[in-house]
């Protein structure tokens, strides 16, 4: 019970000014992730041939790339679905092997896969804690604590203003855009250090995009890491810090959101900028 | 037909969807008003009685189909499972290992089914209709040579006095099927492994993302269906004073229909204790009424094969 969602309270200390000068910031800070030198090939297809990236801690970082850039896959070996074949993943400056998605999820990296991973047929607030159930009684007598997990639920969604009206109800009451934001609550509430969505507001409409992006800056407000994967430039401009650039599975270019344009990133996407991050 | 008792009996606004969720209850509140008309014989105490206690088998069976159906599956094996346990309940106590020791063998030989098919499903990934479709036939053969295809008579005072008494006008196997049907009820609503066969039946890919061991949550719903024949098979060796290899087919098509009727998706991700529950008390009042009637048996598995074919149909409006 001790593992319950107090984290977003107290942390309105990194105030949104410093998180928007954290790009100058970020050089100074440890990352929270380093990854060097990162390779993986599915048989004759070398998906990441040298992956170089850093997440800052409560930055958002966006991974833009073509398709077939590698992003998926180094979302994969990121959250311990593959495992690389070569180069290191420092986690806090310590180096870290996933063998499995649970070596990932202990240390706290939660995931929003297009799918959302969410059950249809279960409520709301079964969904937000999904594996991390509360109980009460020991041994196998323990029971579901409904009532902790119903009040708190509703708290998680409160706190992030996602405006779910009854936790009660079914996910397949939800629209399109409530079901995106209870994934990413639900990550971001056990994603104790980073959460890594994969396009998130690929399926939404104009205001449901925007409720997904407003969520997004409340994480940051709340220093939750971020790595946003997506094809929306003028959304990677809004809701990001920093940019890394994949190019044929590797490393093209590192950008400052606040010192780059989307033209600019939409050519070091498809090449027509040299990239300057990999030799 | 069943819809129009909806409203009234139910105090409800009058919809198909209503009317599909409420299928099983509905369905047995007509069943029961017809027979009532028809025969001064079906609403006696007597009468409600035994037919509790026949229901007790297919409720415990049924149970056992639940859990499987909620995780997607099926279990085709139970038609060979409950005979194949109540021959090794026979075998074991007509040589002479006590009466403790045989039912506690009837148990784990249906435990036994129950854990190879999960193992065949979970780990080995094969299809849950064609594993338990092959352990239904490997499992009804190695009956017929553990009998010789001989019934074995069990002459157990305890097993008859558990089939006959009861606490009161409380009858043994009521307890003993709601205390399986109570059981099932918790384990879906009240625990973690509960939520895990959800959701394991409701997006197996999810489960699997959150970090649920969705191999393990298919065996342990195989293993259960397989304990549940166990038991229903001593349930049923007590009712009939032997095991008979040859007998009891129509269980397996009773069990998927009790749930079915019940309104559990066989798509999985959803289960209702309650609605199994009715579904196979509505399929055992029905044989009962028929055979009260002297309606030849020969129509019996053709009132069951309907009654379940409309299940299905009004399934279809089920949201």
């Amino acid at each position: 019970m001790t593992d319950t969602p107090a984290r977003m309270t107290g942390t309105s200390s990194a105030a949104p000014a410093a998180t928007q000068s954290g790009a100058s910031a970020s050089q100074v800070v440890s990352p929270l992730v380093e990854i060097t030198g990162l390779r993986k090939s599915f048989g004759a297809v070398q998906a990441l041939q040298g992956v170089d990236l850093k997440l800052a801690p409560g930055e958002v970082t966006a991974l833009l790339g073509d398709n077939g850039a590698g992003k998926s896959t180094l979302v994969r070996c990121l959250t311990g679905v593959h495992p690389q074949d070569a180069g290191e993943i420092r986690f806090r400056g310590e180096q870290v092997r996933f063998h499995s998605p649970d070596d990932a999820r202990q240390l706290g990296i939660e995931t929003v896969y297009q799918t959302l991973g969410l059950i249809e047929d279960l409520p709301v607030w079964q969904n937000l804690y999904l594996n991390h159930e509360l109980t009460s009684g020991f041994g196998p007598f323990r029971v579901l604590d409904k009532k902790s997990m119903i009040a708190q639920s509703s708290d998680i969604l409160s706190r992030l203003d996602v405006n779910v009206p009854n936790v009660r109800a079914t996910v397949r009451r939800m629209s399109g855009g409530q079901r995106q934001c209870i994934a990413i609550a639900r990550a971001a509430n056990w994603g104790r250090t980073l959460v890594i969505m994969d396009e998130p507001t690929a399926a939404l409409g104009v205001r449901e995009t925007a409720a997904v992006e407003e969520l997004i800056a409340r994480l940051r407000e709340a220093s939750v890491t971020v790595l946003l994967i997506s094809h929306d430039m003028a959304q990677v401009l809004r809701v990001a810090d920093t940019a890394y650039v994949l190019r044929r599975g590797q490393t093209a270019a590192r950008r400052t959101i606040s010192a780059t344009t989307g033209d600019e990133l939409v050519g070091l996407i498809t090449g027509a900028v040299q990239g300057d991050a990999h030799a | 037909m069943a819809d129009t008792q909806a409203p009234g009996r139910l105090g409800l606004d009058f919809s198909v969807e209503a009317a599909a969720r409420y299928a099983a209850p509905i369905g047995l509140g007509v069943v029961f008003l017809i027979f009532f008309i028809a025969t001064p014989d079906f609403l006696t105490t007597s009468n409600i009685s035994d037919l509790l206690v026949s229901a007790s088998i297919l409720l415990v069976l049924a149970m056992g189909q639940q859990l499987v159906v909620t995780v997607a599956g099926i279990d085709l094996s139970v038609g060979s499972n409950l005979p194949w346990s109540a021959a090794v309940l026979g075998y074991a106590y007509t040589s002479g290992w006590g009466l403790t020791v045989s039912v506690g063998l009837a148990l784990l030989a249906g435990l036994a089914v129950g854990v190879v098919n999960g193992l065949l499903v979970a780990r080995l990934n094969m299809t849950d209709f064609i594993v338990t479709l092959g352990s239904l036939s490997v499992v009804s053969g190695l009956t017929l040579l553990l009998t010789s295809g001989n019934t074995v008579p069990v002459n157990s005072d305890f097993l008859r006095a558990l089939a006959i008494n009861g606490i009161g006008p409380v009858r043994w196997f009521w307890v003993l099927a709601f205390v399986v049907a109570v059981l099932v009820g918790f384990l879906l609503y009240r625990t973690r492994t509960g939520t895990y066969l959800l959701s394991t039946g409701g997006n197996i890919e999810a489960a699997r993302g959150v970090g649920i061991h969705v191999n393990r949550i298919r065996l342990i719903a195989y293993a259960s269906s397989g304990l549940a024949c166990g038991v229903a098979a001593v349930l049923f060796v007590a009712r009939t004073g032997g095991a008979d290899p040859s007998l009891q087919t129509d269980l397996l098509l009773s069990s998927i229909a009790a749930v079915v009727l019940g309104g559990s998706s066989l798509f999985g991700g959803k289960a209702s204790v309650f609605g199994t529950v009715t579904g196979a008390l509505l399929l055992q009042s029905l044989i009962n009424g028929f055979t009260l009637l002297g309606i030849s048996q020969y129509y019996q598995p053709i009132a069951v094969g309907t009654v379940v074919l409309g299940a299905a149909f009004i399934s279809r409006f089920q949201k």
